[in-house]
Formats: structure tokens, sequence, C-alpha cells
């Protein structure tokens, strides 16, 4: 049943709320202003520096003996990181017996060829050898499980 | 043992439907077969043996991997039946041109049981520029005449003086030569020195004469950022230009890979230590990969010796028949095609018989 004492109050409360909404969106437009995020293009060129800087890094350890044991480097069946395929990851790795991805399969390649010692998975020389083996092989089509 | 009675096996298998006549030497069967062609000499066979890396770690110790491939191929070839006349060693024995790399190499090859005729390749040489090589092993270039075939072996790994001279130490030259994606490399030149040379030892040969040219870098320009490049290759090959057979065998690019550029057939030779990948899989550069190359498989790194193995060479009437023997991989045999005019893959030419997987990608 139509009661319009319920109608008032639930109208009053409407504009109550209208204005605490454009109140809140009033403050914090203002404060976003002032302290809110600055990103321009010079944070991008920090970004991109960062990330060209691990590759640079990655591309050294890629080329030397240090990950090794026997002065054997990746570079040496992989010349500009080829036939690593990191766009083909995760997929069944048959010399770890599962589905794996390509940082167990870097450590694979330390511990067998360059008989070496296998890197935690978040080792900042992991994150480099990763960065420098997909920018290598940028622009490729992602196909997981493909061999 | 074990490995050498697979091997020889693998070998009679490799020749085809002649399996059943395993026991009988090839020569005879080459003869049951009858002539054919055209050529003069005498119908013999050579190994060839390439790029075994030999990597020094320090004090007695060198890389297990290496030392076993070449030793494999070494234990192979002496289980061979009938033996070949010799082998040639198609360079990179060491891996930075260190005295203990060649010593142990050299150590290793005088367990062969046939002659051996050495070519050098770019890790032998840029430590001390050739020098220990030549007093102990070899000469840089020669000619031979082996059954009326004229073998030239050229070093075809020299570069620009002006490279050379940008580093500052031998260690810090062989490396930066020793890498082979380096954006700093140069490529290499058989050198005017070397033509001049060559013209004047086929002087007196007459063109009919079949010619196999031995060089470590392919003779041609492949793919320049990994420097499988010869920059003066025209040269050469028209020096060769006269001649109605002239094959080139390689090392260098670890992998199946053959060519035919007007008279000249060239053939690759595999690696006893690792494959590489055909430039093509990196295609941030123009390559040149003859388009009659039917690639390797993609090599299974669970396996130490996939993508690796060595070559029998069959010198058949003057046209030549190549056997790559991939060790834990299905062997091929590569040879020249009259009616094609260039060398072709017996099995594997044609699209739908190729073994999955066989692209790159």
């Amino acid at each position: 049943m139509y009661d319009p004492h319920t109608f008032r109050d639930r109208s009053k409360s409407r504009i109550l709320f209208g204005i605490c909404i454009s109140f809140f969106f009033l403050i914090f437009g203002t404060v976003s202003l002032i302290f809110g995020d600055d990103w321009d293009r010079s944070n991008e060129d920090k970004w991109n520096t960062a990330f060209m800087e691990t590759v640079a890094r990655g591309e050294k350890l890629f080329h030397g003996p240090e990950l090794g044991g026997n002065t054997v480097q990746c570079a040496m069946c992989h010349p500009n990181a080829t036939n690593t395929h990191p766009e083909t990851y995760p997929k069944f790795q048959k010399q770890i017996g599962k589905v794996s991805t390509l940082r167990e399969m870097i450590n694979w390649c330390i511990q067998n060829p360059l008989q070496g010692k296998p890197l935690a998975y978040d080792d900042p020389k992991m994150i480099a050898l990763e960065a420098y083996i997909m920018y290598e092989r940028r622009n490729s089509i992602l196909v997981p499980g493909k061999h | 043992m074990e490995e050498g009675k697979l091997s020889r096996r693998d070998f009679l298998r490799g020749t085809g439907g002649l399996l059943a006549a395993s026991i009988v030497p090839m020569s005879l069967i080459e003869i049951a077969c009858g002539g054919r062609g055209k050529g003069t000499h005498e119908k013999f066979t050579f190994a060839f043996i390439s790029d075994p890396h030999l990597t020094h770690i320090k004090g007695t110790n060198f890389v297990r991997n290496f030392d076993s491939g070449l030793n494999k191929a070494i234990e192979t070839v002496n289980l061979m039946f009938p033996r070949p006349d010799f082998a040639v060693f198609g360079g990179d024995l060491a891996q930075l041109g260190k005295r203990e790399e060649l010593d142990h190499g050299m150590e290793l090859l005088s367990k062969l049981k046939v002659p051996i005729k050495f070519v050098i390749g770019e890790h032998d040489y840029y430590l001390d520029l050739g020098n220990y090589w030549q007093d102990k092993i070899s000469k840089l270039n020669y000619s031979f005449d082996h059954k009326g075939v004229h073998f030239v072996v050229l070093n075809s790994i020299l570069t620009y003086d002006t490279w050379i001279k940008r580093w500052k130490t031998p260690e810090e030259r062989m490396n930066e030569m020793a890498r082979l994606d380096n954006p700093n490399g140069s490529p290499f030149m058989v050198g005017d020195d070397q033509i001049t040379w060559l013209k004047k030892d086929l002087e007196n040969i007459k063109s009919g004469t079949p010619l196999v040219v031995l060089s470590h870098s392919p003779l041609y320009k492949i793919y320049k950022p990994w420097n499988f490049w010869t920059d003066d290759a025209e040269k050469i090959q028209s020096v060769l230009d006269r001649f109605d057979n002239v094959t080139v065998f390689h090392g260098h690019v670890h992998q199946v890979l053959y060519n035919q550029i007007k008279n000249i057939s060239f053939y690759a030779l595999m690696s006893t230590a690792w494959p590489w990948p055909y430039p093509e899989s990196y295609t941030q550069s123009p390559h040149y990969i003859p388009k009659m190359t039917v690639f390797m498989n993609r090599q299974d790194p669970f396996h130490e010796r996939d993508g690796t193995g060595w070559a029998f060479v069959n010198m058949d009437n003057a046209r030549e028949e190549m056997h790559y023997k991939l060790w834990e991989n299905k062997d091929r045999i590569v040879k020249y095609d009259e009616s094609a005019g260039h060398p072709v893959d017996s099995i594997y030419q044609k699209p739908e018989s190729r073994i999955l997987p066989q692209t790159h990608y």
C-alpha cells in the first residue's frame, strides 16, 4: 500500500546520498589533482630503461661462464636465444617429466650441459635470463604447449 | 665397443636396400651396382669429423660432453668396414685456441687409425693467429691428390686487420671471435694471398679432374650476424669456375646444409659437440639459406648427442654422396641429383615425407 511518509523519507535520503557522493568526488578529484598518479612519458622511459638493463644483464649471463661449472655458455647452443622457444611454455618437458615453465627448463640447462647449480625462481639472475630470452623472441605468437 | 657396433649397423642401414649384403665390403657392392656417371678416378671413401670444440676447464679437466662426442666419432671411424682411405678434420678442435685444448685434441685424434688431413677453424686460430697449429698440427693451406681427385685445403677464417687490431689482448680477440651472435663480429675471408696461391695450385689441373675444396666456413654467404659468411666467396668461386665438378665440404655451421652455386656443390658437416639452429629461426635479419635445404629435426636436449654427428663421404663416379650420421636422430643421405642439377636429400626432400617437427618457428 502507498505510504506518503515513507515516500518522503526515501526521497530525502536519496537527496542526502546524492549530496554526499558529489561532495566525495569533489574532494577526491581535488586531492587527485594535487597528489594523484603523476604518469607521463618519463615514467615509461624509466620503466623501459629498467627493462632493457635487465635484458642486458641477461644477455651477459647468457654469454658468460658464470652460471655453470664447466665454462659452457647458454649461447653456445642458443645464439640470440634461438631454440629456447619461451612462447611455447608451459609445456610438457620430457627431461623434467611434467608440464614445466621456462624457468624450470633454464635450471635444467644450468644443471646439465653447464654443470652448474640451479637458480631460485625469484633470483635476479633468473629474471634477467628470462627477460633476455623473451626479448629476443619478441613478436612471436604465443603457443603454450607446442613442441 | 657397444657404440661401435651400433654405429656400424647404422652405417650399413644408411646404405638403403643393401642391408642384406651387410657383410660384403662396400667396394664390391659398388662394382655389383655397375658404373655410372663420367668419373675417371678410382672409387674411395673418406670420413669427415668436425667441430669438437674441446674446452679446457682447469688442470686436466675438459668438458666431458665435448670429449665424448669426438671420441665417439673416432671409435666409429676405426670400426668402419671398409675403412675410409683417410679422415678430414674440419676445424674448431679447440674452443678458445689454448695449447691445452689443441694438445688434448691431438691426443684424442692420435687414436684414429687412418691418416688425417687438417683444416683450421676460427676457434683454433684467433688466440695466437695460428702459430701453435702450424708448429704442431698442420699447414693452414695446402693441396694433395688422391686416386684421381685433387683436394685443396683453404684457411677460410681470416678477417680484416682493422678488426684484429681492435682488441687489446689475444684472449680478448679470441673471446670476441668465439661468440657466434656477436654484434662486434667480423666476416671471414680467404684473402687475396691465398687466392693467388689457389690460382697457381690449380694452374696445371685439367678441367675434367674432380676437385674437392675443404674449408672451415662455407665458401658462400648464408647469414652475416652469425658469421655463416665468407666475404670474398665470389672471388674463390670464380677461380673454380672452369672445373666440371667441384665439391666444397665445410664445417662451422653444425647442421645439415647443402647448396649448389653454378658448378659447385656445397655440403656442411655436423659438429661432434653441439648443434646450431638454422638462422631462419631468428628472423631479425635477412638470411640466405639455400631453398633446397631440408632442415634437421629440432634437437631434443634430453639426448646429449642429439643434433650432432659426423659424416662419411662416398666419392662415387666423380659425384659425392654425403651420409650424415646423426647419433640420436635418423641418418640422412644427401646426394647430387643429375636431373635436378643440385644435391637433394634422398628421403626427406618432399614436404610430405618429412619427419615432425622439421619446421622451425
